[in-house]
């Protein structure tokens, strides 16, 4: 990497921006389409009610919630990751940061938009915003439903701020090697960087308080998701254990969705020498450690629910172990634990396929272990003649796979406006490792003329 | 203080005759949702008699419980409900206002008892249900939760009259459409908070208990257990 000058690296960093292949427009075509059609099955169900979907009494809450905690875990790839590699100084973050933070944004904007596609009355969402209305009511503050649009606006609002400004000096870069509207744009989009002392001071001084006050956030905005869950009665979701289960399964998915959309941008922008080996083995670590943390805890939820054998629970955890959501819940451990481990724990096998691999379980994994919170405690709740089944519609799993579409086209999209490593942080962390290299050089040489 | 209206449930009285269910659905204007969607678990009875077996075949024992909203003092649909839509009135039920509800379905997750109903789709009445709606009681749209009232509207109804004619309810006087069909006379309503109410008096029995207390609901609906399983099934 020393070898790269910085002219090499606006060239390198840019040149997505500027190019364009015809393989790019049919990805961008295929996106757009699956997104089309789920948001017109969308469309029909707001027409026709959530009847077109596959819930019933007493399962309330399926697929949509899934979705709403998977994409609200995987935004915790990025703010909260690239917050604390930046605060631990770990330099090799500088070419993962931004891709990190993308995730946040859109994954966060996806998740959060699952509350209203779930809503009964969608077109009443706005009832939770505290306003003056002509009805005289707040919204509940008791409710967790409130917690979570007041957690999730924050953690929206923070994760954006977090996201931009270090983009300021990249846009300056841009609109100084523009021409005509491009120019005007990045211009504007730029504030007027013009890389002066006192701007980058600023700059440093303000990617540090908003590093430091966004974890926080981060954690209170699973721990809130989590107590949607956890504040109601229903057995195995009235657990004390879920906040800190819920941050943990959400930065574990978090790193794999970062490893996956990195591998993906090394190979379609040819990032080959930014995006290394190094950084993937340095992820696939932390996944490991996410790993074992998340076996953890499934492992303690799990003895401890079936050591007390309160009956209600008990009926609600042999569903899961050995009934009809005992396949999924196998398929869940492989994935997010048996596969893995092994693969990121040996060294031969952290390889940049190797923890592409283990990431896609992860993400997989995690995506049944949402499931699985939700739904088999609603169909096993209290009294057995209520008790009930679930079985998804077209309608949710087309919108679900929608989702996953718009997270590929928003990614794609915004790779195509904005240098997704950030050129001056990779710049600045180059003259850090240079001016590191002259002392040490320094030091040899004054060391050799003692002699 | 207000009334605190509660009922008390008589198993041993029950016959699972179910006239209950339906003087409910035709007083509620409850929709009916057609088979298809009914074996899909969304068939609405805000009234339901849960069937119950103990022992082997031939010596089998039946109990029918009629199971409806608890009305439960710390009722866990409540605090959950973003809107306000699920609130505690002052005399004591759980309220559910149909048009502050947007569908977040977290009051029914809630519930321990399951006895609120969403409304997947717009409400239709098979032919000919639909020529017999009731004007007191409100149809409910496509979106929201809606759930028994303990017939909140004859509640208001002999409340006002009471008023008018400047005197307190009498007892007995408030029958919800449950209590009025059942052909047993199993079901009893009245007010809690009058000890000397029937509703009150029978709730004090040795066989009372409410359904899954322990959970920390505080329900407004006792149950009167079997007697009859103690003892000898033809004394």
């Amino acid at each position: 990497m020393a070898t790269k000058t910085p002219e090499q690296i606006n060239e390198d960093l840019l040149r997505p921006l500027s190019v364009v292949s015809p393989r790019y427009f049919v990805a961008l075509a295929i996106f757009l389409a699956v997104v089309i059609v789920a948001g017109s099955m969308f469309g029909r169900q707001i027409y026709d009610g959530l009847g077109v979907t596959g819930l019933n009494r007493p399962v309330f809450w399926a697929f949509y919630i899934t979705n709403f905690v998977f994409w609200i875990g995987l935004s915790h790839a990025g703010t909260l990751i690239s917050a604390i590699l930046r605060l631990c100084n770990a330099t090799w973050r500088r070419p993962v940061t931004r891709c990190a933070e993308v995730i946040t944004v859109f994954s966060l904007s996806i998740g959060a938009s699952f509350p209203i596609i779930h809503l009964g009355r969608p077109w009443l969402a706005f009832w939770l915003f505290p306003y003056p209305s002509e009805r005289g009511i707040w919204p509940n503050i008791r409710s967790p439903l409130l917690w979570d649009f007041f957690a999730i606006n924050t953690y929206l609002i923070g994760s954006v701020t977090f996201l931009l400004l270090p983009m300021l000096p990249d846009f300056a870069l841009i609109r100084d090697r523009a021409s005509g509207f491009r120019k005007r744009v990045y211009g504007f989009l730029a504030l007027g960087w013009r890389g002066t002392p006192k701007q980058w001071h600023r700059l440093e001084t303000a990617m540090h308080i908003m590093a430091i006050a966004i974890i926080p956030v981060a954690v209170s905005v699973h721990s809130i998701v989590s107590w949607d869950f956890a504040m109601a009665p229903v057995p195995m979701w009235h657990s004390t254990i879920f906040a800190p289960y819920f941050v943990a399964g959400a930065i574990f998915s978090g790193i794999a969705a970062l490893i996956i959309a990195m591998a993906g941008l090394r190979k379609f922008l040819h990032l080959q020498e930014y995006l290394r080996p190094i950084h993937f083995q340095n992820l696939g670590k932390l996944l490991l450690v996410m790993s074992l943390l998340w076996f953890y805890f499934v492992f303690s939820e799990r003895l401890t629910g079936w050591y007390g054998n309160e009956k209600y629970e008990m009926s609600v955890f042999w569903v899961t172990q050995r009934g009809s959501f005992a396949p999924l819940f196998w398929t869940m451990v492989f994935c997010n634990f048996l596969l893995p481990v092994p693969i990121l724990a040996i060294k031969k096998l952290r390889t940049i396929t190797g923890t592409v691999i283990a990431s896609i379980g992860v993400v997989i994994g995690m995506w049944i272990e949402r499931f699985l919170i939700i739904v088999p405690s609603l169909t096993r709740k209290y009294l057995p003649f209520s008790w009930g089944t679930y079985r998804p519609s077209w309608t949710e799993i087309i919108i679900t796979a929608g989702t996953f579409a718009a997270m590929a086209l928003l990614y794609m999209l915004f790779a195509k406006v904005v240098p997704i490593i950030a050129v001056w942080e990779l710049k600045a962390g180059q003259s850090v490792e240079r001016e590191h290299l002259e002392t040490i050089l320094a030091a040899s040489e004054a060391e050799a003329g003692a002699d | 203080m207000g009334h605190q209206w509660g009922m008390v449930i008589d198993l041993d009285r029950c016959t699972g005759c179910e006239a209950c269910v339906v003087a409910c659905h035709a007083e509620n204007n409850i929709a009916t949702v057609g088979d298809k969607q009914a074996a899909g678990g969304r068939a609405k009875h805000w009234i339901r008699v849960e069937r119950y077996y103990e022992g082997d075949f031939p010596d089998v024992k039946v109990k029918f419980m009629p199971v409806l909203c608890q009305q439960c003092d710390a009722a866990p649909c409540e605090p959950v409900c973003p809107t306000f839509a699920s609130y505690h009135t002052d005399e004591g039920l759980n309220g559910q206002i149909y048009n502050r509800c947007i569908g977040t379905r977290y009051c029914a997750n809630a519930c321990p008892y399951n006895v609120r109903f969403f409304n997947f789709y717009n409400p239709a009445w098979d032919k000919p249900l639909d020529l017999q709606l009731n004007p007191d009681v409100s149809v409910r749209e496509v979106g929201v939760m809606e759930k028994c009232t303990f017939c909140l509207q004859r509640i208001k109804a002999a409340e006002i009259e009471a008023a008018a004619e400047k005197r307190d309810v009498k007892d007995g006087e408030i029958q919800p459409a449950c209590v009025q069909s059942c052909p047993t006379n199993a079901m009893v309503f009245g007010d809690l908070s009058d000890p000397h109410s029937r509703a009150s008096r029978m709730a004090a029995s040795s066989r009372g208990n409410k359904l899954m207390e322990e959970l920390g609901t505080r329900p407004k609906i006792t149950y009167l257990q079997r007697e009859s399983w103690n003892g000898d099934e033809n004394a």
